[in-house]
């Protein structure tokens, strides 16, 4: 397979620490310190940390500050927004669209951040028995890889979500089981790359287990441009949550910003407002993570910083 | 060559082996077997009819029989019968295949030619205008979700500027056949594939954007330009060409997505294909069928990525056969 195609920008570099001959003699940082550094350094990524602390802050203050029940039919169905008793408008049977967008995140949210970190740890797991291991492990768990790569995700995740009842716990591990190809071959290249490496066979003569070098010795420094597929693993799944909600195979007793745009679809030409919003949200929250993805991957790859 | 071919082939046909073995666990994972299924949508059924069905259907066989007649039946192309309609699943997909290919096809050809050609002028100036217009457009393309966006050109175009339909391939009143009905469904087109092409205009011109940068800071477009070519020679005849390899493979080994997006655009603009059969079927609880659509578009995805990688072969000798 080429191999180069299918992994991110992110693929290669291990970490670079400014060489100690550089001229003027400058201070030497802990890599760490110096990503943090240019992280905050950069507009779009602290404007996508600000949209994002403000989507969680109003998905995990909001119920309290404006305790209602998002299903709950509070004024005139069709209400336009803007008006007094409904600053967004009602949807099609009455339901207030600002509470609906408020509970609606919530669920939104926990199920992109949970299936995100569920496939991003399938994906690491594998991909680092694959790369440390090579040879047979390596086949057979590419083999396996290979076939979660044909399927197509967004089908099976419904077939797996029809055929066991839709639920939050159903749809998040569909999203998590269909989506962690890509993180198992970005970590088995960088396995691949580390393993012949002098520091790692240091550690094997004098006796390490094979346990302590994948995940203590090579794992911190197989880490940066994991830490960047993740963060755009969690926009990918927020936008899966999304398309299996708005298709009614979320759950139906959580109210969720893909639920909010599938059930007022049929009445989108009398109240735009119930799917532009809900919409709006998810793209403003996606749009963040990436923003914060891509602002990583500079921090942390600056070598593969884009033009 | 014939030995990559051949062992390619046999890949291929272990990947589609290995998800008919899925579905079939699938079915059997799942809580209830079908004649409960088939039951529970009649209105009920007695015990005796119940078992009566469960022989006739082979469900009473152990588990490795089931799964050995099933392989032979789909190695013939059979795929059961659909539960809603009582049709044979082939036909229903056949009848589907058209509609879908259609709008993929178009959506990916216009992402793949506007994109390229942004992502080339682009790269004349890093930093220009059209270049900021790129960024801006990919990560829209990646943060909007496309149903949205599908609906919100519904909004645009049913009430604002009524000039494009946004329901159905063809016209209610449409009398079939002729250059009208190729007008017609065109039409109904537009808005569909426009919608499914936005994400992958986005990736395919920045990457485009990208690997052109990479190439023409290479040493032999420096050679060309101090030959004295002409700047519009050395852009679309050396750079366009390396440039575009990596455009070419992300175009074949992402059609699984392409599908994926298929599905919520047909949705969106009840466009008759296998998408919104897939999602019919979902909400019918009819199983065969979307196995059945499972089965086809994975066979589907296997060949495009084997394509995409004898392809990838062809364009760039520099990759041995393995």
């Amino acid at each position: 397979m080429n191999m180069t195609a299918t992994l991110p920008a992110a693929a290669a570099a291990p970490r670079v620490r400014p060489p100690p001959e550089a001229p003027k003699a400058p201070k030497v940082e802990h890599p760490t310190v110096e990503a943090m550094r240019m992280f905050l350094r950069n507009p779009s990524a602290i404007a996508g940390m600000a949209m994002l602390a403000i989507v969680l802050a109003v998905a995990i203050a909001g119920p309290w500050i404006h305790p209602a029940d998002p299903f709950e039919i509070r004024t005139a169905p069709l209400t336009p927004p803007f008006s007094e008793d409904a600053w967004l408008g009602s949807d099609y049977l009455g339901r207030d669209v600002l509470t609906t967008l408020i509970y609606g995140g919530r669920a939104t949210l926990l199920v992109g951040a949970v299936a995100a970190l569920l496939s991003v740890l399938i994906g690491i797991t594998l991909g680092a028995f694959s790369g440390y291991y090579g040879g047979r492990v390596d086949g057979a768990l590419m083999r396996v890889t290979e076939f979660f790569q044909v399927l197509p995700a967004l089908l099976f995740a419904m077939v797996v979500v029809t055929l066991f009842s839709p639920s939050l716990v159903t749809v998040t591990l569909a999203i998590g089981i269909v989506s962690w190809t890509g993180t198992a071959r970005l970590t088995r290249a960088e396995y691949m790359k580390y393993r012949g490496m002098e520091f790692v066979r240091a550690e094997r003569a004098i006796g390490a287990r094979d346990a302590r070098i994948i995940w203590k010795v090579i794992l911190p420094n197989a880490l940066p441009p994991l830490v960047v597929s993740a963060t755009l693993a969690v926009g990918a799944a927020i936008l899966f949550e999304a398309g299996l909600s708005f298709l009614g195979l979320g759950d139906p007793n959580q109210m969720s910003w893909g639920l909010m745009i599938g059930s007022s679809r049929q009445y989108v030409l009398s109240c735009w407002w119930a799917v532009a919003f809900p919409g709006a949200a998810i793209f403003v929250t996606v749009l963040a993570v990436s923003l914060i993805g891509d602002g990583l991957n500079d921090a942390l790859n600056p070598k593969l910083r884009e033009r | 060559m014939l030995r990559y071919l051949a062992s390619r082939l046999l890949q291929g046909l272990g990947l589609v082996m290995a998800v008919v073995i899925l579905n079939f666990v699938l079915v059997h994972a799942a809580p209830g077997d079908p004649v409960e299924t088939i039951a529970g949508a009649s209105g009920g059924m007695s015990p005796e009819l119940m078992a009566q069905l469960r022989t006739q259907y082979g469900l009473d066989r152990p588990l490795p029989v089931q799964l050995g007649v099933y392989l032979g039946k789909v190695l013939q192309g059979d795929l059961g019968y659909s539960y809603f309609f009582n049709m044979p699943v082939t036909a229903m997909i056949a009848e589907r295949v058209p509609a879908t290919l259609l709008l993929v096809l178009s959506a990916v050809l216009f992402a793949f030619l506007v994109g390229t050609a942004l992502g080339v002028l682009s790269s004349r100036k890093p930093n220009g205008m059209l270049s900021q217009f790129i960024t801006v457009l990919s990560m829209v393309g990646f943060a909007a979700p496309v149903f949205w966006v599908g609906i919100m050109l519904v909004i645009l175009f049913a009430s604002v500027l009524p000039i494009l339909p946004v329901a159905g391939m063809r016209a209610i009143d449409s009398t079939g056949g002729g250059i009208a009905d190729v007008l017609d469904v065109l039409h109904h087109l537009v808005l569909p594939a426009l919608t499914l092409s936005l994400v992958y205009l986005a990736q395919y011109s920045r990457l485009a954007r990208s690997s052109m940068l990479d190439v023409l800071g290479s040493d032999f477009i420096r050679t060309a330009r101090a030959k004295g070519l002409a700047d519009r020679i050395v852009l679309y005849k050396h750079a366009l060409r390396n440039a575009l390899l990596p455009v070419v493979t992300v175009l074949g080994l992402q059609f699984g997505n392409v599908l994926a997006g298929a599905i919520l655009v047909e949705t969106v603009f009840n466009w008759p294909g296998l998408g919104r059969l897939a999602f019919d079927s979902v909400l019918r609880r009819d199983y065969p069928t979307i196995l059945g659509v499972l089965l086809f578009s994975s066979i589907v995805v296997v060949v495009m990525n084997q394509l995409t990688d004898l392809c990838y072969r062809l364009i760039d000798p520099r990759i041995k056969a393995a």
